[in-house]
């Protein structure tokens, strides 16, 4: 099995939590680095990596409160290797939390949901 | 020199703005180098004091998304400026105000002037979209969108858009003859 990922929190950029042998994969906080592609680049390696021999079930909870747009586009590319993991019929659940007021992260997640095909779960908290 | 130019066409533009919105404060004003750092201090020091002025979650974040977004735009727009002869690079100005009922974010930076057009193509269409359209607009643009390290694709100005709810307002002034100023003013109504 791969090593995990775990980057701390830090003001510009999110936790990132990839465990395979725990079963937990977790991106929170802020997201606005310096460089985006910089920062996003490595997790995206690894998640393709991990993406060839995954768990049976990949639960990935994203639980970020800001993201900028350079963010954006490389979260895009995360869910959509979890989506490529789908087409080749391995389960995986996205789980996008939003702060119960916050129609930004909400809307965030709605259109997240409506750009990939991976079950997707909205969760208020 | 060079700076100096740029000072008089951003305070000749922010004093007309002054006027016309009646402003009544001022909140930051900055002219210089954009940098990450500079970012990170500019949002830390108005989320202090929106929170200390007792303003809501929904606009604090709000003015955050639209200082980080504008901020980034300028970074972005003085890469493309590099190679042109005269040295405007890395120069941007930055003001945030407040009339009665709303924020001002006004952004300007030198650009090249064969991106006005484009610019101007970008801005005219994100204002003629309603909510539903400038979502999808957004969608399509990060599946199709192009990225560069400091985000692009055009993302950013509609997020401004969104955020904000609000038509984008724009201005160019010729700077030299290959480098024009480009203001970019975004309202946002406190509610």
């Amino acid at each position: 099995m791969i090593n995990s990922i775990k980057i701390d929190e830090k003001e510009d950029t999110p936790k990132v939590i990839f465990d395979p042998s725990n079963n937990f994969f977790e991106i929170s906080g802020r997201s606005l680095p310096e460089d985006a592609i910089l920062f996003y680049e490595p997790i995206l390696a690894w998640l393709n990596k991990y993406s060839y021999n995954p768990n049976i079930l990949t639960e990935l909870n994203i639980k970020l409160n800001y993201f900028n747009t350079a963010s954006s586009k490389l979260i895009l590319d995360i869910l959509m290797i979890l989506e490529e993991m789908v087409d080749n019929n391995k389960q995986c659940i996205i789980k996008w939390y939003f702060e119960e007021d916050d129609e930004d992260m909400e809307e965030a997640g709605e259109e997240y949901s409506d750009l990939i095909d991976v079950p997707f779960e909205l969760i208020k908290y | 020199m060079k700076k100096k130019l740029i000072h008089d066409v951003f305070h000749e533009y922010i004093s007309e703005f002054y006027q016309k919105r009646s402003i009544m404060e001022i909140k930051l004003i900055y002219e210089g180098e954009v940098t990450h750092k500079i970012t990170k201090a500019f949002t830390a020091s108005v989320e202090n004091k929106m929170t200390n002025e007792g303003e809501s979650s929904l606009l604090k974040r709000k003015v955050f998304h639209i200082i980080v977004e504008s901020l980034q735009n300028i970074s972005k727009h003085a890469q493309s400026i590099i190679h042109t002869k005269d040295d405007f690079n890395g120069m941007g100005s930055f003001l945030i105000a407040k009339s009665k009922k709303d924020y001002y974010i006004v952004a300007g930076n030198p650009i090249h002037k064969d991106e006005k057009q484009e610019i101007i193509k970008l801005i005219d269409n994100i204002n003629s979209l309603n909510k539903q359209d400038l979502s999808a607009l957004h969608k399509e643009q990060m599946k199709e969108g192009k990225l560069s390290s400091k985000g692009g694709a055009g993302l950013g100005l509609i997020e401004i858009a969104r955020k904000s709810g609000k038509a984008l307002s724009y201005s160019f002034k010729k700077l030299s003859d290959e480098v024009e100023f480009f203001i970019l003013t975004t309202q946002i109504p406190s509610i």
